[in-house]
């Protein structure tokens, strides 16, 4: 249902994003409304709070050049909708779902309320599909599945979107799944050649036939920033439980999300919380990740891949520490790795997959994977560890088996965290049990004796 | 029944001017789709009130009805294996695949009741009328007069199948006043329910993993705070506790976490077996779920509800377990409310009755004698979420005030997938003493030294790992290196305990004195080899250790006789090294 209802010369403040108008008309909370200056340009907009002579509205673009006395707007009754249908993909539209490839507007076969409703716990199915991206890492290190959020923690200056667009290619489901596969992707407030390098490497793959880009701007306005993922979101709900895709959704960069929360929460006159964020950051957050997920009984899913910067690469500022608390793991990138060229920079030990166990495996990968990642990584640690100890004091100092972990470190980062292709999960496991064989037997506690026989002391090994 | 006429909203906060009676804590139901909300403020003539769902398209001039009730639960035998939102109402797929707001469930059970008293005997408040069946999940429980009520019982029904709010007895008070009383009854969530005493905290309330049972045990009735970044896995712990611990009862919160835990916790519940009845462990399972995308409002009651609903049980004379997942949370849904009252913050934006709030929550777990003389127990397992992981902001710290039992998880023990990340050295409990009877009983009375001795030998071992960081593991004197050796099988094979192993995710407290008692044996033998100058390297490189370093995992609860093999085993690899070393001294 859609009305027309139009206020006019009732505004009597102006400030920031908010509008105040004196209340003469019966409308609620939340509702969508759109805004209109002396030249007819249209801007969107919500009630934020209502009492009984005023509303406050609060206006998703830049509220420069309205005045009091020419503004007119008009309630649409409802709370912001998005009409979408199977032709958004291909398309490439701005953060309020309109296009900005010249083409027509996105037909609308269904609208629907763009901030979503609670997924009821009982209706979720459990995700416990494997995803296969082709970054050893994320693949035998920290599976992704379907219907999983797992970030990608990053800092300004490596490689995040060169790893968004290549998962974005390379992102397939084993096996024979019903239902396609899409992509969303969701620019939030980034540079305009970082979204032209995306739509450029889609188009050129022949991916962009099966992506949708909703592409926020730095330059637009920080309001729109919030709407941005919802709408995208929507989209991409449609396209999973609707249509019955599997959707992979890479909205990068949440971190520019937040900073718009902060400043939109600042304009409201809010309370603020830790370094000025506002206290329901977390809740706001968790409005936008919990739309990922599977549904009983339907065959669409819906897999969410956020990237974020963390400010002054600090895992501890509120954006990555609430996201983490929110998501199902994270996926760590080191500035480290990445001046020591190594590509993708993921830092192994704090990255983490929630949902690893329930998609790997017997049934689902291969049985000895979760062990063999399990090995890697408590060998990893422990590489990690008696390089702090050489560090101090030198290699000479170590036992032998210590500098045998200390050449596991190394070659790990070289020859399992490094590459230059995507690779298929049985390369990654081949190279993981390679590296194993390194290392003395006693030492592969994490591992079961006939995995042993079978992978390690099968293949050439110095210490058996 | 009073009303009210909105006035002001923002976000799930509004005010509404009334000239009728509210209460404090009464619960209303808000405009034309009768959202429920809570009283939280009264001004002359206007109330403030939180809103527990989702508010748009309120508007000014929307009627506010209350009828008097504070916020209440309905307790009954059909909460038990049941899936619950945060104010205790049913989610079931009838609800429909979003959460709508506004919209009820109603679900009918019927349960098998039998009386156990006659017409003509005198109740009182908390007294057994008779047991009750459930017919869907078998497990018997007790039908309680509500504790606000007594009389002589008039009318009792015949042994039947009876929905849960058919009345099942008619009692007349002193007053003479009828009362009728069905199978289920209202309780509000923030009223602790009475009790007859409090007793002292007694027994274990075993969790099957080693690092709790062995090293800092829970009594039941006791309280524990569980903290940990993200990624340490606190959620698996809990999941963990819900699953394997042996309590009669299990509530789960599950408060503002993820949806998809929630799915992996009703997935694997109804699958698993109790390994003590053979039960589905679903059944004896409450799951209150109110995931992070879920109303704010709705979050901060569902801490008080999921403990209302325990104290049901343990009126019934039953040991209850609650796991919150996690009070953090709950403490920033506290927040978010305050901030748009507009309140005066303290510590990181908390509002200055946190500390109470915690205090009243934690207070609620005891070990009890209950009105109707039965010994019951609740004891509580509050997950925190602190912060960029730092253990001094006001949620940790005020719990810690409030708790016995201290579980800290450490990311680093997390990062290299050593789970459970408890660390050894900055975890403690309160209830060890009361403990030492508990072990004795089962097999194990040198407990407490061989406890103290692990713990030790931990403590020991950071000391020395800094040491050795400077000198070089090698330039640590035999002794000592020995030390680093126990202490690392006592991590390799007695604390690491994976959850996601057949054979190991739970420990029975016969397996875990007999793993001590051999890790024990083999400190002591070790010490005397190191004594007969046996080096280090000489042990590390025996081939028994791996044996030993994977018992936990190789050996299940099945085959205990082979810990008798691996001790025998290990005593011959010892002797033959010390006889080996001897000869090469003569």
């Amino acid at each position: 249902m859609r009305i027309n209802l139009y206020s006019s010369h009732t505004a009597t403040r102006l400030e920031g994003p908010l509008l105040t108008l004196e209340r003469n008309v019966n409308v609620g909370l939340n509702e969508a409304v759109e805004v209109l200056d002396e030249q007819g340009r249209v801007r969107l907009g919500r009630i934020a709070a209502l009492d009984e002579d005023s509303l406050i509205i609060e206006v998703f673009e830049t509220t420069s050049g309205l005045s009091l006395s020419d503004t007119r707007v008009r309630f649409l009754g409802e709370p912001l909708h998005f009409g979408v249908g199977p032709d958004v993909l291909g398309r490439v539209l701005n953060g309020v779902g309109r296009p900005l490839d010249g083409g027509p507007p996105v037909s609308s076969q269904q609208r629907l309320r763009i901030d979503g409703l609670a997924i009821n716990p009982v209706a979720r199915a459990m995700p416990t599909d494997f995803i296969e991206t082709g970054i050893s890492t994320i693949d035998l290190m920290n599976s992704l599945v379907r219907g999983q959020k797992l970030p990608i923690f990053s800092s300004g200056g490596l490689p995040h979107d060169r790893m968004a667009t290549e998962i974005a290619r390379h992102a397939k489901i084993r096996g024979d799944a019903k239902g396609g596969f899409a992509v969303v992707f969701v620019a939030i407030g980034v540079s305009y050649d970082v979204a032209e390098h995306f739509r450029r490497t889609m188009e050129s793959s022949g991916a962009l036939e099966h992506t949708a880009l909703f592409l926020n701007l730095a330059s637009d306005s920080s309001t729109q920033r919030l709407l941005t993922p919802r709408y995208a979101l929507t989209a991409a709900e449609y396209l999973a439980f609707i249509e019955g895709r599997h959707v992979l959704v890479i909205m990068t960069d949440m971190t520019n999300y937040c900073e718009a929360l902060r400043e939109v929460s600042a304009g409201h006159g809010e309370v603020p919380s830790r370094k000025g964020y506002p206290g329901y950051m977390y809740s706001d957050m968790a409005s936008l990740y919990e739309r990922a997920g599977c549904i009983e009984g339907q065959t669409g899913s819906l897999t969410q891949l956020p990237i974020l910067t963390m400010p002054a690469d600090d895992i501890t500022h509120p954006i990555p520490d609430l996201t983490g608390y929110i998501t199902e793991g994270q996926i760590v990138l080191d500035r480290e790795l990445n001046r020591h060229d190594i590509y993708p920079p993921v830092r192994v030990l704090p990255s983490l997959s929630r949902l690893m166990k329930d998609g790997t495996g017997k049934n689902f990968t291969d049985a000895d994977h979760p062990d063999l990642a399990n090995q890697l990584y408590s060998a990893y640690a422990r590489a990690v560890h008696v390089r702090v100890l050489a560090s101090v004091m030198g290699t000479e100092g170590l036992s032998e088996t210590d500098n045998l972990f200390l050449g596991f470190g190394d070659r790990f980062e070289q020859e399992l965290v490094q590459q230059t292709r995507a690779r298929s999960l049985e390369e990654s496991m081949e190279i993981g049990w390679r590296l194993l064989r390194e290392l003395p037997v006693a030492e592969l506690t994490r591992l079961h004796d006939d995995q042993i026989q079978r992978h390690i002391t099968s293949g050439e090994n110095q210490h058996a | 029944m009073s009303e009210a006429t909105i006035t002001w909203i923002s976000g799930p906060v509004l005010r509404a001017k009334t000239e009728d009676v509210f209460h404090i804590n009464e619960v209303a139901l808000v405009g034309e789709q009768r959202l429920l909300g809570e009283i939280i403020r009264i001004d002359k003539k206007e109330i403030v009130m939180q809103v527990y769902e989702d508010t748009s398209g309120l508007r000014p001039g929307d009627r506010v009805k209350s009828n008097g009730l504070p916020l209440s639960v309905k307790l009954g035998p059909g909460i038990l294996g049941g899936i619950f939102d945060g104010l205790l109402r049913p989610l079931s797929l009838d609800a429909g695949t979003y959460i709508q707001p506004g919209k009820q469930v109603t679900t009918t059970n019927t349960f098998r009741f039998s009386p156990a008293v006659n017409t003509g005997e005198q109740l009182k408040p908390g007294a057994v009328i008779g047991t009750v069946m459930p017919l869907v999940h078998g497990r018997r429980q007790h039908c309680l007069v509500p504790p606000n009520i007594c009389g002589e019982a008039v009318w009792l029904a015949a042994e039947g199948e009876y929905d849960d709010k058919q009345t099942i007895c008619t009692l007349v008070d002193t007053e003479g006043k009828e009362h009728a009383v069905a199978m289920s009854h209202v309780w509000p969530v923030r009223e602790p329910r009475p009790i007859r005493e409090r007793l002292p905290t007694w027994g274990p309330l075993l969790t099957g993993q080693r690092v709790f049972d062995s090293l800092f045990p829970l009594a039941c009735g006791g309280r524990a705070a569980m903290p940990g970044g993200f990624g340490t896995g606190k959620t698996v712990l809990q999941e963990n506790f819900a699953k394997w611990c042996d309590a009669d009862v299990i509530v789960y919160v599950g408060c503002g976490e993820r949806g998809n835990e929630m799915a992996g916790v009703l997935h694997d519940l109804p699958q698993l077996e109790d390994p003590r009845t053979g039960r589905p462990l679903m059944e004896r399972s409450v799951i209150i779920a109110n995931t992070s995308n879920m109303p704010v409002a709705a979050r901060e009651a569902s801490i008080y509800t999921a403990v209302t609903a325990a104290e049901y049980f343990r009126d019934q004379g039953m040991r209850v377990a609650l796991m919150a997942d996690s009070t953090s949370r709950w403490a920033e849904a506290l927040r978010e409310v305050s901030g748009r009252l507009g309140e005066i913050p303290s510590e990181a934006g908390f509002p200055a009755y946190l500390s109470s709030r915690l205090a009243d929550f934690y207070e609620r777990a005891a070990h009890v004698r209950t009105l109707c003389g039965k010994v019951g127990s609740l004891s509580i397992i509050g997950a925190i979420s602190p912060p960029s992981a730092d253990f001094s902001e006001p949620v940790t710290t005020h719990t810690k005030r409030y708790v016995r039992v201290f579980w800290l998880l450490d990311s680093v023990r997390a990062q290299a997938r050593f789970y459970p990340a408890i660390h050894p050295l900055q975890s403690y409990s309160g209830d060890v003493d009361d403990l030492v009877d508990f072990w004795s009983q089962h097999d194990h009375p040198e407990w407490l030294s061989q406890r103290r001795r692990f713990l030790t030998l931990l403590e020991e071992q950071s000391r020395l790992e800094r040491m050795a960081r400077i000198v070089g593991k090698d330039a640590l004197p035999p002794r000592q290196q020995q030390v680093l050796i126990c202490a690392e099988l006592i991590n390799e094979a007695f604390l690491r305990q994976s959850a996601f192993s057949e054979t190991d995710r739970y420990c029975s407290p016969r397996r875990q004195a007999i793993m001590m008692q051999l890790i024990n044996r083999f400190i002591d033998l070790s010490e005397q080899a190191i004594e007969h100058k046996v080096n280090a390297e000489q042990i590390t490189t025996m081939p028994i250790m791996r044996r030993l370093r994977r018992m936990n995992e190789d050996i299940s609860e099945d085959e205990l006789e082979a810990f008798d093999v691996l001790l025998g085993d290990m005593e011959s690899a010892f002797s033959s090294l010390l006889k080996k070393e001897s000869q090469y001294a003569d």
